[in-house]
């Protein structure tokens, strides 16, 4: 009886604890709602009225809208580009008894491990040779590198789980190779393309450090922030955070609709 | 008539030829646009046969601070995670389904928001004037705003932020992995629950406990935005540094050693973490 007691007085604290940490990370995107609305010039919390002008103003400026469509842009063409290498690769890595196939996997996930910085100078040093700087398709190369190694992460824990049993069956019923890939294999590695495209994008789509050296004077929507929020603190910023955090919900409801907690598997893998 | 085996062994080197000829466009892309330019510029850091920049790095009181002040900030930001994660991983493997669907929610809708969106709303609620100071001032706890923004405590609490579901996610699959019954056994032999706890679950999550740490301690070492933004420049972490050398300066030997620097204490650091962890999974079974 007293032991019940105090494992349920342990399980209350415990409980405290992690609903302060979730409020911790929640507390960030929360404040930025109300400033949104704010019908003041500056910043002031909380808000002296309310009206929607600065997301009035985020649809009326162009450079705004500019620096979200190029980021719209890069963010597919670097999804497209990742899926497209990227799950071949997988396939490679998972099936093949190749000797080096262990270190090509490590060499795989080496953009997570290796700093941004050190890869976005290297880059912006060959980028500037070629003169590619400022090229929008150039950019969305870089990042397909990046995204590169989530998109093996998922489709590779995907496959590791599909018997492939049943690719044999289908060939044995004389089904063509293209044919039971694309009909057998895809439809049931579902979950996994889900997620790794959905990675892929907002990776490219919220990413800062490789588009300050190589976005050159064609803002990105993050750069373009960065700027703002360096410059001014403007609530139009509040406005453009609020679009994107009601953005990847949306996202993140439907793959987890479609996904199947695929995506909790490239974190913790 | 080819024999059986040796039909086989043909079969089996077409499939690894296609296989391979898969592989190629990606490792194509990763030779050409990261391997190469990567190699490039460490080899930079050498060029005209001297190690003068190396010297520089490691002698001039400046550039070794920042270093170490950059190592403190991984360090710190490590140790405040795990102490963070470690309870809500714990509480989120035993939860229910509401609490788990809730909870994964809190900690994957931040996780997918942008670093740029988080940082400023940081900046909103810590600031002299912001919302954190402002409700302690209303409420008479304070009188002198608290310096939270432009400063170690800033940064930390943004890269705490960024981080946290990185070192929550591991040590959650990793006592998802252990055996329920192994803890209840160790209570079945008279050990109280806290006793079960430090000497079968415990161990047994710690590979995942090392892998966010390693994770942890390598994403912050070459951390950028958090800390240009929210350290007010009093914070100065090596990838800063990195940047003004090539951007001011156009010094590229320099930042290429520099570079060199960064990116073996990384691989040093990650691989040491995931030498311990084997060593710990060898112990615990």
């Amino acid at each position: 009886m007293r032991r019940t007691r105090r494992r349920s007085a342990g399980n209350i604290v415990l409980g405290i604890f992690a609903a302060a940490v979730f409020a911790f990370l929640l507390l960030p995107l929360l404040v930025v709602f109300p400033i949104s609305l704010s019908s003041a010039a500056y910043l002031q919390f909380p808000p002296p009225g309310y009206s929607w002008q600065w997301y009035q103003r985020y649809l009326d400026d162009p450079s705004w809208i500019e620096a979200t469509l190029r980021s719209v842009q890069v963010a597919t063409l670097c999804t497209v580009l990742a899926m497209a290498l990227g799950v071949p690769l997988a396939f490679f890595l998972v099936r093949s008894r190749f000797p080096g196939v262990r270190v090509l996997d490590r060499v795989t996930a080496a953009p997570i491990i290796v700093p941004t910085i050190i890869l976005s100078i290297a880059l912006y040093g060959v980028f500037a040779r070629l003169q590619l700087i400022g090229a929008w398709y150039g950019l969305a190369v870089a990042h397909a590198v990046l995204a590169l190694p989530f998109v093996v992460i998922l489709v590779s824990a995907g496959l590791r789980g599909f018997d492939e049993a049943q690719e044999q069956a289908a060939a044995g019923l004389g089904a063509t190779w293209p044919r039971i890939i694309w009909r057998v294999t895809l439809p049931q590695l579902r979950p996994s393309l889900v997620s790794a495209a959905f990675l892929s994008f907002i990776s490219s789509f919220d990413e800062l450090v490789v588009a300050m050296f190589l976005s050159g004077a064609s803002m990105t929507l993050p750069k373009k922030m960065f700027d703002n929020i360096l410059m001014e603190i403007d609530p139009t910023i509040a406005a453009v955070s609020v679009l994107q955090i009601l953005l990847v919900s949306v996202a993140l409801g439907l793959t987890s609709l479609f996904g199947r907690g695929a995506l909790t598997t490239t974190i913790t893998r | 008539m080819l024999s059986p085996g040796l039909n086989r062994r043909v079969i089996a080197r077409r499939r690894e030829r296609g296989l391979f000829l898969l592989a190629v466009p990606a490792l194509l892309l990763l030779g050409v646009l990261f391997a190469w330019p990567v190699l490039r510029l460490l080899a930079m850091s050498v060029e005209g046969g001297t190690l003068e920049h190396f010297r520089k790095a490691a002698l001039d009181g400046l550039y070794v601070s920042v270093l170490l002040e950059s190592m403190k900030v991984a360090g710190m930001v490590t140790a405040i995670c795990l102490v963070l994660a470690y309870p809500v991983a714990f509480w989120l493997s035993r939860a229910g389904r509401l609490g788990l669907a809730l909870g994964m929610f809190a900690l994957l809708l931040p996780f997918w928001t942008s670093v740029l969106v988080r940082t400023y709303a940081w900046l909103v609620l810590l600031g002299r004037n912001g919302v954190i100071n402002r409700a302690l001032r209303d409420w008479g706890w304070i009188e002198v705003p608290l310096p939270l923004l432009h400063n170690m405590t800033g940064v930390l609490i943004g890269m705490v932020h960024v981080l946290l579901p990185y070192m929550v996610l591991p040590i959650y699959a990793s006592l998802l992995r252990i055996d329920p019954d192994l803890p209840r056994a160790a209570e079945g032999l008279g050990a109280p629950a806290w006793r079960a706890f430090l000497r079968v679950t415990f161990p047994l999550s710690l590979p995942g406990v090392s892998a966010g740490c390693a994770l942890i301690f390598v994403l912050s070492l070459g951390f950028f935005i958090t800390p240009a933004l929210l350290g007010g420049g009093r914070v100065i972490m090596v990838s800063m540094l990195i940047e003004q050398q090539v951007r001011e300066f156009l010094n590229w030997p320099f930042a290429a050693a520099l570079s060199t620097v960064l990116l073996v204490a990384t691989l040093a650091i990650y691989a040491l973490i995931g030498r311990l962890t084997r060593g710990s999974r060898l112990a615990t079974h």
